[in-house]
């Protein structure tokens, strides 16, 4: 029987036990404050784990969102830095300065994931190997484009999504990654390109053979997961007044932890991109816990790959028992 | 053997089966696709346990739980597909598992000298270094047999050994087996080609839906008794399909043709009309439909749809023109088994019930619904998953998928593979409803009852060429399909 509703409520179980036992030992965890602070600390994981939701559902992987993070941030900085003193006027500025440079960064990271999908799709060549290149050569490709230098001092416009506040004390990049988990859901509930992901994974020749074009399919997919590292990059930039080469060092492991504890199947075919925030969530308040309680960030880091592999030996597992 | 049963959820595979082997003979097993012969040397090998029965080798009773015990007890087994590993060495691939090392490394000069004289002892000269992806067929068949002579083997069991070897390499493989049974070495010998069984059997054993049927020495029957055994008498259970209207023409294919595959097929097949496809497993008929389908890509030739091309290597064209092709194995490529009733039932024809690109989740579930009615697939709920249905209602869920496509031409290969009578009938009643419909229905088979019972005309494909072509009245006969069937049959 709670075996029955802890299947049931899966990682919501987890995360509620969590969250309890952390509210008991730490007297700062529950102020607003706190939680709000934990929400925009997540807001990059989250946006990141919207797309690799999309990618780890059809049975792939994206390795590279952290350097394609680094890269489409810096090309929106050099675009910034390249337009914005073309003009005084500050409705110019604002376009050429900080609308051009975003909308060109998303456009680079929807290309980056472009690239990856339709080498993937057509090429035959794994997901994980791709990826692994395209990592390498998305992070040698940012140091290139400004010789290893970082660029700062951004207008407020553009800062603005990154250290925002809405509504009195709710800031905008919490906003700007809780819509696109939302608009994720909607697109996979709703839309038939939300059901061919599923069924991507779940059997790729039943949907070839359904007479879908499943390289269409695939390669969205990871255009997808490279727009919201571009978004992951604005939040960023925005937030730090500062872009430099090595930002997104190991982004990838957080977004691919927040999907997989989320219990989203890394075989692809099941799981919830809500799901998936709810991982992010569980690692962002383990990650402040341990911050409260004193705990070291070193050990930090070796909790949280270890709830990675504990989650997909559990989903491995599960699938096991599905079979038999 | 004696008294071996096997029983499989809902199956009997084996009943009651006894055979024995007698020292330095070829024993024969012969009969139809699923008639048991694979279940009892799967028995015999390890690879299944028995359920009923006992095993003597040599007088004694032997247990066989594993594929080790069987390999302890001197029976080695050589299977249709190859189990070598293709990047490794000939003398690598022979001591596979069995490495015989001195301390803890190999000991390659033992092994040399072992795997020398094996090959010797068959008279087959073969490089020891050489890669197994580098030799051909009959080859690396001759890899297989000499690894399973290295450690002393007395019985050896062949699942079809000839056929993927060319008439030259079969020669071969006869000598080798006429050289063994000299050593004393007794084989079990499985093929369905029954030309060759003269040539190289001594005693023949044929099996049906899990009996023995008779055994007899070689020189007793001709191949024509042979054909009657394995067919038997249930002819006379089935009755002759319903007299179809036959219509238009609704699918042509000229002078198809793809390499090593299927050669210059052409055929036509009609509105109304259920035109089976008989042959051996093997015999090209699924490369055919996968190609009709746009799956595969021709070499050459044409497909025609009420006079109308097809592009050709295109789902999507061949979908949008009315073709259907439900495939042979809905687990690996019919059906999302993870996902539900509903959502695999609107898979193949998502833009029925969606505006743009937006699925109407509501009108979803009112044509699923109308589809499961339809069907009548048991099932609580729409939204129930496809994994946990039973066989023939999984197999349902495929036909009412691509009947939502609203195909002129639905291809079903082996429909009734792995689900129990009364699905059967269900399936046979659809396929017989949507031809009195007017759609033109074509049948893969290799269920030869099956064929005779529902199609009203049959070809018949053997070493992907066509080998026969008949019209299926009160008059047809088994008989004269297997002749088709099996090839060049005089007696």
């Amino acid at each position: 029987m709670i075996k029955k509703i802890l299947d049931k409520l899966g990682i919501l179980s987890i995360l509620i036990l969590v969250f309890l036992t952390l509210s008991f030992s730490s007297q700062y965890f529950l102020k607003t404050t706190n939680l709000i602070n934990i929400m925009l600390q997540i807001s990059i994981t989250t946006t990141l784990a919207v797309g690799m939701t999309f990618v780890i559902l059809t049975g792939g992987i994206d390795l590279s969102v952290g350097s394609i993070v680094a890269f489409s941030g810096m090309s929106m900085a050099f675009i910034h830095k390249l337009l914005y003193p073309l003009s005084d006027q500050s409705i110019v500025q604002f376009i050429i300065g900080t609308f051009v440079p975003i909308i060109l960064g998303i456009v680079i990271g929807a290309f980056v994931g472009f690239i990856n999908g339709i080498i993937i799709s057509k090429g035959k060549v794994p997901a994980f190997i791709m990826t692994l290149g395209m990592m390498s050569m998305a992070r040698g490709a940012t140091y290139l484009l400004t010789d290893g230098q970082f660029i700062q001092l951004f207008p407020d416009s553009f800062r603005y999504l990154g250290n925002g506040i809405l509504m009195g004390q709710i800031p905008v990049p919490v906003i700007i990654s809780l819509s696109l988990v939302l608009i994720a859901w909607w697109i996979l509930k709703y839309t038939k390109f939300g059901r061919y992901v599923y069924a991507l994974g779940g059997n790729r020749e039943a949907l070839r053979l359904s007479g879908v074009d499943i390289v269409r399919v695939e390669v969205w997919v990871y255009v997808i997961s490279g727009i919201v590292s571009a978004i992951g990059a604005i939040i960023l930039v925005g937030r730090l007044n500062l872009c430099t080469p090595v930002y997104g060092n190991g982004y990838e492991l957080d977004a691919i932890g927040a999907v997989i504890i989320g219990g989203t199947s890394i075989f692809g075919g099941e799981g919830k991109v809500g799901k998936s925030l709810l991982g992010a969530m569980l690692m962002g308040m383990i990650r402040n816990g341990l911050n409260l309680l004193n705990v070291s960030p070193n050990v930090q880091l070796v909790v949280i790959g270890l709830i990675v592999v504990v989650a997909v030996f559990y989903d491995k597992v599960r699938v096991k028992n599905l079979n038999s | 053997m004696h008294n071996i049963s096997k029983y499989f959820p809902g199956v009997k595979a084996l009943d009651d089966v006894t055979f024995n082997l007698k020292k330095g003979e070829v024993h024969c097993l012969l009969g139809e696709n699923g008639a048991g012969k694979s279940t009892l040397i799967k028995i015999l090998s390890g690879a299944l346990k028995l359920d009923k029965g006992e095993i003597y080798i040599k007088g004694k009773k032997v247990e066989i739980e594993k594929s080790q015990d069987s390999k302890n007890l001197g029976i080695g087994t050589i299977y249709q597909e190859m189990n070598l590993v293709p990047s490794m060495t000939v003398i690598e691939n022979m001591f596979l598992g069995d490495e015989i090392c001195r301390n803890i490394s190999i000991d390659n000069r033992e092994m040399k000298k072992k795997a020398k004289a094996v090959l010797e002892r068959i008279k087959v000269q073969i490089r020891l270094e050489d890669l197994i992806k580098d030799l051909s067929i009959a080859k690396q068949q001759s890899v297989e047999i000499a690894k399973s002579l290295i450690f002393k083997k007395e019985i050896l069991i062949m699942d079809e050994p000839t056929s993927s070897l060319s008439d030259k390499d079969i020669q071969e493989l006869f000598r080798i087996i006429k050289k063994l049974k000299t050593q004393e070495v007794s084989i079990i010998y499985i093929s369905h080609r029954l030309q060759e069984i003269p040539q190289i059997a001594d005693r023949i054993t044929v099996l049906r839906d899990g009996k023995v049927v008779n055994s007899v020495d070689v020189g007793e029957v001709n191949t024509s008794d042979l054909i009657e055994m394995m067919i038997g008498r249930t002819l006379e259970e089935y009755s002759v399909p319903q007299k179809k209207k036959i219509g238009k023409l609704a699918l042509e294919v000229r002078n198809l043709s793809k390499k090593n595959k299927i050669e210059d097929i052409s055929f036509k097949s009609y509105k109304g009309e259920i035109l089976g496809f008989a042959g051996l497993v093997g015999s090209g008929r699924t490369e055919l439909m996968k190609i009709i389908f746009g799956a595969d890509k021709a070499d050459s030739g044409e497909i025609l749809i009420e006079g109308k091309s097809l592009k050709g290597n295109s789902i999507q064209d061949a979908i949008k023109k009315g073709v259907s092709y439900l495939s042979e194995n809905r687990a690996v490529d019919g059906l999302v088994l993870g996902m539900t009733i509903s959502n695999n039932i609107t898979l193949a024809n998502l833009s029925s019930v969606s505006k743009g690109f937006v699925i109407q989740l509501p009108k979803e579930a009112t044509t699923s619904k109308k589809i499961i009615d339809k069907m009548r697939i048991a099932t609580t709920s729409i939204e129930k998953i496809v994994r946990f249905l039973s066989g023939g209602n999984q197999q349902k869920v495929v036909v009412g998928k691509w009947l939502l496509t609203d195909s002129e031409i639905l291809i079903f290969d082996e429909p009734t593979r792995g689900i129990d009578v009364g699905a059967k009938a269900e399936i046979y009643h659809l396929i017989n409803d949507l031809a009195d419909n007017g759609k033109s229905i074509i049948v893969v088979s290799s269920d030869l009852p099956e064929i005779m019972r529902i199609c009203s005309r049959i070809i018949v494909m053997k070493d992907g060429k066509i080998t026969g072509e008949l019209e299926n009245n009160e008059k047809t006969t088994q008989k004269e399909v297997m002749q088709f069937m099996l090839g060049d049959i005089k007696p």
